[in-house]
């Protein structure tokens, strides 16, 4: 088979299955997390319930724009993934994120509802504070496989990733709370009950276009358990194997967190992101550019 | 070479009509043909040497190395008298030491150095020539409409437009001259001339914050144009040569030429407006609209990028003149798009954000390999669209609502619909993927990772963060669409209102098509300058999917925009929402009216805080270099 | 089932109530009733919620209030009057600045009385009003036309 049709058929793999393993995985969350506070929780199939509950509701929205950025937010989430999993250039795909992520933010902007900006604000906050530590993760790739494109990290044969950037992995996940919107970094509107901001960013989002969100959250979820799985893999069968049970106990881990830390203020989510980037991201490529 | 010849001098002679030139009506009408005239010829120029890829022309003529002498130590008199009138002595000091050099030099040097070709054409010119032929003419046109409305809304000021509009036309003149000139003594006449008008410009309004800032301007550039006197001494006393192309290749071949690029390169800083030399730019603010959109952002200071950029092939990590645009661009761009958070004033955001466009442009030129080199000219290419349309919609914007602060935009997204379209092309221009700067901002993060040393990596990744904030901030209040709201979009001129939608065009059209003008101009001037060029930062396909990302996201803008089916509802607001989404009952029974602020974190990014670092450090920089180069000769 | 009734999320209102009836509400979300098992989620945002939750009587202060979260929330949606004041005023049904029960102001689909509703009462009664939910939801599904709209259409 020619690469071109293996590219196609992985991106075609993951929009098809993202979704289900996405929500799957959201389902399992929260029954962990039941589970951790000593509840039964609901059923693993929640998450499809609820979108599926979202898509029959009543179609409202606040004025005529901000649903369209909402269903960008989906598309481009789906670009993103199918980008990465099709194996293409790693900047590309981060890039592509942003745009997404760019998109979800001016939809709360769009509301003028005070909760939904204050949301918004505090995303920018959270990309911003990101956003070094996965550009460091990217040019950790490139300098350690010689290339930005994912299918050459893929096939790379030498000793994984992980490896030889092992501070960079740490640094990533340290971030990746941010990006699975966990606690101590759920600033900007959170899975859980109650919070300051109503429901933050997705305050004015409702049926049909709450559930696109979701199912975007879903697809996001599966590409960022992809970067991961990312580190761990050289080609061989047994890295794959090694690579989803890393990811799969990445996620238990920030299950954990989320339900072992308080939220916390910008300030640290600012000030502890950029110095992880700093001292973990940074010194870690140092070592890459001259050993 | 006729056509450069016409370039340079049909804009001194419509610049010389218009000072003479009191009415409105006969202003508009020469401003509009002569603007078709220089854009029309600015495309036939570009169309006649696009195959051949440029050219050489030796024009030997006494007469004119004369008349330029002449005219420089007339400005330098002129900067003389001003200094000493209104007791700015820093400026005639250095007029003063400047003038009489170059007088010195070339009556005791220069004319006895042989210049092979004066004048030249290459496709960095030709881009350069698009830029200020088409930009440039489309803000003098829309600088019609404005300062109709400028002396509408100031009557006390005096109203100087015919000073204005010559200053405008003898400053696109002195561009083109100064992209095709290859005698290094005319490129600083050139040079000389961009700095002067500038002065003037700042100081039209003549207000006393605008005649400080003018000479703010001044000085800081008279500072770079002695560098450059001292690069061309330099390379008259040292090599015998003039030349500008003979010291690049030189210095590409590895002959030690670094003071005179070093210097080049320092003049090139000031220009530019980097840190140290940053604050004229910011000064230059309190000018009119068109002059800020026309000479400080994307025009005049891409005099400094052109010069850095046409030095790449002689710097590189390792070179003193390489080190030294690297690490000063660097550094400037991470703090003052630091410090473009702390703005609210939407021109001085801007203001900050070219100089921190620039420190981008100016750190590739420092890499100076050829994929950097591609993501430099691309940073030119998008930013000068993208930033004359921000400073033109920020323009309109003013006039309108009666504030420039990005908090009064509330709204504006249905008050001015257009406009704040176009805003968001702008915008989205500036700093999101898959339009226009990010493409060039890619290329240039590989080539900082590939610059040979991580510092690049870490300027370039914390510096892409900040930018994103500070942009996505003022898209978001643009986008928030707040209820009944009027449309004012009527009082805007027309004139002005389509030149921003060109301009707004002309975003898309290069977003569209950037792949083709990489492959049909850029990448032939690499390889002509560079040689071979292997690994570029994005492969065709990268490109095409950047672009087929931009064309879905316009056919989804199209079809899907602002259409809905769905009933409308008043937003929640955690007490009674009384209808008109801006106000609710509040605990006490009483009516509250909630308004929405942007972030500025100010603790974290103050202005002065990231200007006293980024002195301290740029000065640092500079000294360091400048000794080891200045020691190096001594 | 469907799946609206498989994923109840509520919004919880109080009108003028002592708290007693506020707190048996927090109390169902705890560990030890879960009512998270049945999918139920407390959103606090009318807009994500399909059930709502009022304790405590409505009065000339709060009314406009209960009548926007209603308003706001999305078709298909339900009302439980939770204790005996949401339901009737109970004891406070004299007083001068009381107007009397929930139903004075919205249509109420499900009481549950009680001083304070015992949990064990609040859930039955949720689930009752899922009942009344999944009806409408199917109503609406029938009848093409959200009943809002149909109001609406029905004003023009």
């Amino acid at each position: 088979m020619s690469t071109t049709v293996i590219m196609i058929i992985s991106a075609v793999l993951y929009v098809v299955i993202a979704p289900f393993l996405g929500g799957f995985l959201g389902g399992l969350d929260r029954k962990i997390s039941a589970r951790m506070q000593g509840r039964v929780g609901p059923s693993v199939l929640q998450p499809f319930y609820d979108v599926g509950k979202l898509l029959e509701k009543e179609s409202i929205t606040v004025n005529r724009f901000q649903d369209f950025y909402v269903v960008c937010f989906l598309i481009f989430i789906i670009i993103t993934g199918a980008l990465f999993f099709a194996g293409l250039d790693l900047l590309l795909v981060i890039f592509t994120l942003t745009l997404a992520s760019m998109f979800l933010v001016v939809a709360s902007y769009s509301s003028n509802s005070p909760y939904a900006q204050v949301g918004a604000e505090r995303e920018l906050l959270q990309m911003m504070a990101y956003e070094p530590m996965v550009l460091f993760t990217a040019i950790g790739f490139y300098l350690v496989c010689g290339s930005f494109s994912v299918m050459d990290i893929i096939r790379y044969d030498g000793l994984p990733a992980v490896a030889v950037m092992p501070l960079i992995f740490v640094g990533f996940l340290y971030i990746l709370t941010i990006k699975f919107r966990k606690s101590p970094f759920d600033l900007s509107m959170s899975h859980h009950a109650h919070q300051e901001l109503v429901k933050g960013m997705s305050v004015e989002f409702s049926g049909r276009t709450l559930a696109a969100m979701e199912v975007a959250h879903w697809y996001e979820n599966v590409f960022l358990l992809g970067m991961v799985f990312l580190f761990f893999i050289n080609g061989t069968l047994l890295s794959v194997i090694i690579g989803v049970v890393v990811c799969l106990l990445t996620y238990f881990l920030e299950v954990l967190i989320d339900n072992c830390a308080a939220r916390m203020k910008w300030q640290f989510a600012l000030r502890s992101s950029w110095l992880v980037a700093l001292v973990l991201g940074f010194v870690n490529l140092m070592v890459l550019y001259y050993l | 070479m006729s056509l450069i010849a016409f370039l340079i001098l049909f804009p001194l002679l419509v610049a010389l009509i218009l000072l003479v030139a009191k009415q409105d009506g006969i202003r508009d009408i020469i401003v509009k043909v002569a603007a078709l005239v220089i854009a029309a010829a600015s495309i036939v120029l570009s169309v006649t040497y696009f195959k051949s890829g440029g050219e050489t022309f030796a024009v030997h003529n006494e007469l004119i190395s004369h008349a330029m002498l002449v005219i420089e130590v007339f400005i330098g008199v002129v900067i003389f008298y001003l200094g000493i009138k209104y007791k700015k002595y820093l400026a005639s000091l250095l007029a003063l030491i400047q003038t009489p050099l170059m007088v010195w030099f070339e009556l005791a040097v220069g004319k006895n150095i042989e210049v092979i070709n004066n004048m030249y054409i290459d496709r960095l010119s030709i881009i350069m020539i698009l830029i200020i032929g088409i930009i440039g003419t489309l803000i003098c046109v829309y600088a019609l409409g404005y300062m109709k409305d400028f002396h509408h809304h100031n009557h006390d000021m005096k109203d100087r437009r015919p000073w204005f509009f010559f200053l405008m036309f003898l400053f696109l003149g002195a561009m083109f001259g100064l992209v095709t000139s290859n005698n290094m003594m005319w490129l600083f006449f050139f040079w000389e001339i961009t700095t002067l008008c500038s002065f003037f410009l700042i100081g039209y309004t003549k207000t006393p914050e605008a005649i400080r800032n003018s000479f703010r301007a001044l000085i800081l550039n008279l500072t770079g144009g002695l560098g450059f006197a001292l690069a061309i001494v330099s390379a008259g006393v040292y090599y015998g040569v003039l030349d500008l192309d003979v010291i690049i290749s030189a210095g590409a071949m590895g002959y030690n030429v670094s003071l005179v690029v070093t210097l080049l390169v320092f003049a090139g800083l000031t220009k530019a407006a980097q840190m140290p030399f940053s604050s004229w730019l910011l000064g230059a603010m309190v000018a009119p609209t068109p002059t800020s959109a026309l000479l400080h952002s994307s025009t005049m200071v891409k005099a400094g990028v052109f010069l850095i950029i046409k030095l790449a092939p002689a710097m590189g990590w390792g070179t003193l003149a390489g080190t030294l645009a690297m690490l000063v661009g660097g550094i400037t761009f991470v703090l003052t798009s630091c410090a473009a958070i702390s703005q609210s004033n939407a021109k001085r955001v801007l203001a900050y954000s070219t100089i921190a466009n620039l420190g981008l442009i100016v750190a590739c030129g420092g890499i100076g390999t050829a994929e950097a080199v591609w993501a430099g000219i691309f940073l030119i290419i998008f930013h000068a669209i993208a930033k004359s349309l921000m400073f033109l919609c920020v323009g309109t914007t003013e006039h309108q609502i009666g504030s420039r602060d990005i908090e009064d935009m509330d709204g504006i997204f249905e008050k001015l619909p257009h406009i704040a379209k176009y805003m968001v092309i702008g915008i989205c221009g500036m700093f999101l993927a898959p339009f226009g700067m990010l493409v060039s901002k890619w290329a240039a993060m590989k080539s900082f990772v590939d610059s040979g040393t991580p510092i690049m990596a870490l300027l370039i990744v914390f510096g892409s963060a900040v930018t994103l904030f500070f942009w996505a901030k003022w898209l978001g209040k643009v986008l928030a669409v707040v209820a009944k709201t009027d449309n004012i979009e009527a009082n805007v001129p027309k004139i002005e209102g389509g030149v921003l939608g060109t301009l707004a065009f002309l975003v898309v059209l290069a977003c569209l098509t950037f792949p083709v003008i990489s492959s049909s101009i850029v990448l032939p001037y690499l390889e002509a300058v560079f040689g071979n060029i292997d690994g570029l930062a994005l492969t065709q396909n990268n490109m095409i999917i950047m672009v087929l990302m931009v064309a879905l996201v316009i056919l989804l803008l199209v079809i899907f925009f602002g259409k809905t089916k769905k009933r409308i509802v008043p937003i929640y607001l955690a007490g009674v929402n009384e209808g008109d989404d801006r106000t609710y009952i509040g605990s006490m029974d009483k009516d509250v009216q909630f308004t929405l602020r942007n972030w500025y974190m100010d603790n974290w990014f103050g202005e002065n805080k990231m200007m006293a670092a980024g002195y301290v450090s740029t000065l640092v920089v500079i000294f360091w270099i400048m000794a080891i180069v200045v020691g190096g000769v001594l | 089932m469907s799946n609206t009734v498989k994923s109840p999320w509520v919004i919880h209102y109080d009108g003028s109530s002592c708290n007693g009836c506020d707190i048996e509400v927090l109390a169902c979300l705890t560990p030890l009733y879960d009512v998270e098992r049945f999918g139920i989620i407390n959103t606090g945002n009318p807009k994500h919620a399909d059930i709502f939750l009022v304790t405590g009587s409505v009065n000339e202060q709060n009314k406009n209030v209960v009548k926007q979260i209603y308003d706001q929330m999305p078709e298909p949606k339900v009302v439980a009057a939770i204790g005996i004041c949401a339901c009737t005023g109970g004891i406070f049904s004299e007083c001068y600045n009381v107007l009397g029960g929930v139903d004075k102001v919205i249509p109420v689909d499900c009481y549950i009385p009680g001083c304070a509703a015992r949990p064990e009462a609040i859930i039955d009664g949720v689930v009752k009003a899922l009942g009344v939910l999944e009806q409408k939801r199917l109503a609406m599904k029938q009848g093409g036309n959200t009943p809002a709209a149909a109001e609406e259409e029905k004003e023009a």
